[in-house]
């Protein structure tokens, strides 16, 4: 059971469960409990590694009372962007928070318009005008690059303002949340089973990872457990998706200096992953295999055959990108010192993923928590200490050898496991429970709020993204303008996931 | 150096015919028959009401479908040993608007002195689509082959493709875009949430499918749609494209 506080007492709860750091936000959420007779709550969540699990508390602010509390972003920097968004979503009010822009809604939406309130219709169709400014460095000979959101490439929408001294880049202010459709409001009221299509499309690079967080909250709130099969089967396809993405982003970081040959063979490896993940799915994206209880379909010998053929066929690739990468001295000169992130910065704002281990900061969800059978794998989370685009490269580089050993292990452990029910009957009940699982850009968090019908009242998704984006603009800060697409990539932050 | 020569010479030509053909598990279009009440049952389950029935017949919306499966599913659990509806192991055709005809498969063989320029537009996408549009660029697919460039701005564009469906926030960058393309112009919504925008329901934040903004001359089904399927589009949209020339 999670403590209760009053508005007046979260700074001190926050700083002594955050325990001087050791313990990060894992994240800070609204809900409308009004219907209860509670009034608005947030939950305010924090990564216990030592005891490998999450806990926290609650914020009650009366229905009459007032909706202003004092924002714990000072202390705890990683809170900036929840406190934004739970202003924007619910109207609590964060006094103190040195940027009280809005965050998720843009400036056709009026100021009055909470969303996530329940007394708000899902197709609430409201229009009206909000403020919604971009923040420049002014100073003598200082110029502004606006760029978005719509970008020359194939990527997502944001736009970047870029406050420069020259080539130099003073300054990056990141308007996002094009994206963001409404999906946290749109599941309320669907049954799991219901919303687990619209929870596989919060991403698509992420569907694995998004689908088994939310899954692993479900089956907590109903006090579910799945079959040791149906767990193998879960991490093999965590494993699948991470490699897919890992050997497609160290063949688009090369892009950002237009590297081809390392461009190209990165376009080659990623293909065969993508028709492996449709042999094992049926889709590209691994979509509908992750269902609440387990899984839905066996991966047969036959598949595990293919998946050992492929990850041969790719292992080699690259470890050929890898010498590529090392031999080409343009290269490395481009990479190395660029975009530097600190360790204390990483730690500061609670980053996760291949974001804080390429800054020393070693945070893996699947040693810091336990779930699916990494228990059984024997890893260590794979971390490097210069912070910049180069050691990101590196950390993806070292994991995919990991990774690549991990499916070995998975499918002797598939093969030894023997036949079991792929899913166990679930009857949806009410409860709650959060899940968390480690996507190819880090720690993916979902908390699932189920009503008396077994419906969701609450879901709450905080992607890899959510948590590294904030140290986007500090990682560019003094490298040159030309770099940026290159110190973007390295970080391969995701829109979907955090527009939502 | 020597490593990037080596590769060159051991790789050879990655590029492939395209063939519209998925492996055993491919979730394509929906074909066979069952009884009026299996139907119904599957029509109930379609997270994007794209399955429709009208007694013994159904159609199907693939402008919608998200291609999950749950129709083929509800009706294997309701028809036993019977064989019931069942996916097809291949892409889904684009369908034209003004003729509301699929595009053939002629599209595919190759004709020369077509060339189109495409502006890649994310209307709200979960980033599917976009990974697939960029696969298409890699040696496998090698879209530039069919003369088929993506370019950095609508100005230089024939045709925008749209992909995800249209937010509030992204309304108006999409009529910009549109607005900013020179004349003839074409719009392509590319996927179930451009083509059908139903994948997430009607909400506070969501305007709809792409065609509620601009007009939308080409769809293409799937979710996402393969980089082959999407390819099929954009040939059949570089033959649009020399009509509306003539
Ligand atoms: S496959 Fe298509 S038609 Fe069938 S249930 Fe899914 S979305 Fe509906």
């Amino acid at each position: 059971m999670m403590t209760t506080i009053m508005p007046e007492a979260i700074l001190m709860a926050a700083e002594k469960m955050s325990a001087g750091g050791k313990h990060p936000l894992t994240a800070m959420f609204g809900r409308d409990e009004t219907a209860n007779g509670v009034g608005y709550v947030i939950y305010c969540f924090f990564e216990i590694p030592e005891n490998k699990t999450v806990d926290g508390f609650k914020v009650v602010f009366n229905s009459n009372g007032s909706l202003e509390y004092d924002s714990i972003t000072h202390i705890i920097p990683a809170a900036a962007w929840y406190e934004r968004e739970i202003k924007d979503m619910f109207g609590l009010v964060p006094k103190g928070h040195p940027d009280l822009r809005p965050l998720v809604l843009h400036e056709t939406f009026p100021e009055d318009f909470f969303p996530l309130r329940k007394n708000v219709k899902v197709n609430a169709k409201v229009r009206g005008e909000r403020q919604f400014k971009v923040r420049t460095a002014k100073g003598e000979g200082l110029f502004e690059v606006p760029v978005g959101p719509i970008h020359a490439g194939i990527i997502e929408p944001g736009h970047f303002r870029f406050s420069q001294a020259g080539e130099a880049m003073l300054q990056l202010d990141a308007k996002l949340f094009y994206t963001h459709r409404g999906i946290e409001k749109t599941v309320e009221g669907k049954t799991p089973y219901e919303a687990l299509p619209i929870v596989e499309r919060i991403c698509g690079a992420c569907s694995v990872s998004n689908t088994w967080s939310f899954c692993q909250a479900v089956e907590k709130a109903v006090s579910v457990k799945v079959t040791r099969r149906a767990e193998i089967i879960r991490t093999l396809l965590m494993e699948l998706e991470r490699i897919t993405n890992h050997v497609g982003d160290i063949g688009n970081i090369p892009a950002g200096v237009g590297f081809n040959p390392a461009i190209s063979l990165g376009g080659r490896l990623k293909e065969k992953l993508m028709r492996l993940n449709e042999s094992v799915a049926g889709n590209r994206f691994l979509r509908g295999m992750i269902i609440p209880g387990g899984v839905s379909m066996d991966i047969t010998p036959e598949l595990c055959e293919l998946i050992h053929q492929v990850m041969d066929e790719v292992a080699d690739g690259v470890e050929d990108m890898s010498t590529m990468f090392h031999e080409q001295e343009n290269f490395q000169n481009r990479i190395q010192t660029t975009g530097i992130v600190r360790s204390q910065t990483a730690i500061d704002l609670a980053m996760v993923g291949v974001g804080a281990r390429a800054s020393g900061y070693s945070h893996d969800s699947r040693c810091d928590f336990s779930y699916g059978v990494y228990d059984e794998l024997d890893f260590k989370p794979y971390t490097k200490t210069m912070g910049d685009v180069a050691a990101r490269l590196l950390v993806r580089i070292g994991e995919l050898s990991a990774s690549f050993e991990m499916v070995d292990k998975l499918i002797e452990l598939l093969n030894d496991c023997g036949e079991q029910e792929l899913s166990v009957a679930m009857e949806y009940i009410e409860g709650s429970g959060w899940g968390i699982s480690e996507s190819a850009r880090g720690s993916n968090f979902q908390y699932v709020a189920l009503d008396g019908d077994g419906r969701i009242d609450r879901l709450f998704v905080r992607s890899a993204s959510y948590a590294n984006w904030p140290a986007l603009p500090i990682a560019v800060q003094g490298d040159i303008i030309p770099d940026f697409p290159l110190i973007n990539k390295s970080f391969e932050l995701c829109y979907a996931c955090i527009d939502r | 150096m020597f490593k990037v020569l080596e590769r060159i010479f051991k790789d050879k030509l990655a590029t492939e015919k395209i063939s519209l053909a998925g492996s055993d598990r491919y979730r394509g279009p929906i074909e066979g028959s069952a009884d009026g009440d299996v139907l119904k049952a599957c029509a109930a389950v379609c997270p994007v009401k794209a399955f429709a029935v009208s007694g013994e017949d159904y159609t199907i919306d693939y402008k919608k479908c998200i291609f999950c499966g749950r129709c083929v599913e509800a009706c294997a659990n309701k028809v036993i040993n019977e064989s019931g509806l069942q996916h097809k192991h291949e892409d889904a055709l684009p369908v034209l608007l003004e003729s509301g005809q699929e595009v053939l498969q002629d599209v595919l063989k190759e004709k020369l002195g077509r060339s189109l320029h495409v502006r890649h537009l994310d209307a709200g996408s979960c980033n599917a689509c976009d990974f697939e549009m960029g696969a298409m660029s890699n040696p496998v697919y090698d879209l530039h082959r069919y003369g088929v460039h993506f370019v950095a701005s609508p100005r230089h564009a024939d045709m925008l493709m749209v992909t995800g469906v249209v937010t509030r926030n992204l309304e108006q960058a999409l009529k910009m875009s549109y607005e900013a393309l020179p004349e003839p112009k074409l719009v392509m919504a590319c996927g179930a949430c451009a083509a059908g925008g139903e994948t997430y329901g009607d909400t506070y934040a969501v305007v709809g499918a792409a065609d509620k903004v601009v007009p939308v001359d080409l769809y293409v089904p799937g979710c996402p749609p393969r980089p082959t399927a999407m390819i099929m589009g954009l040939l059949a949209a570089a033959d649009m494209l020399k009509e509306k020339m003539k």
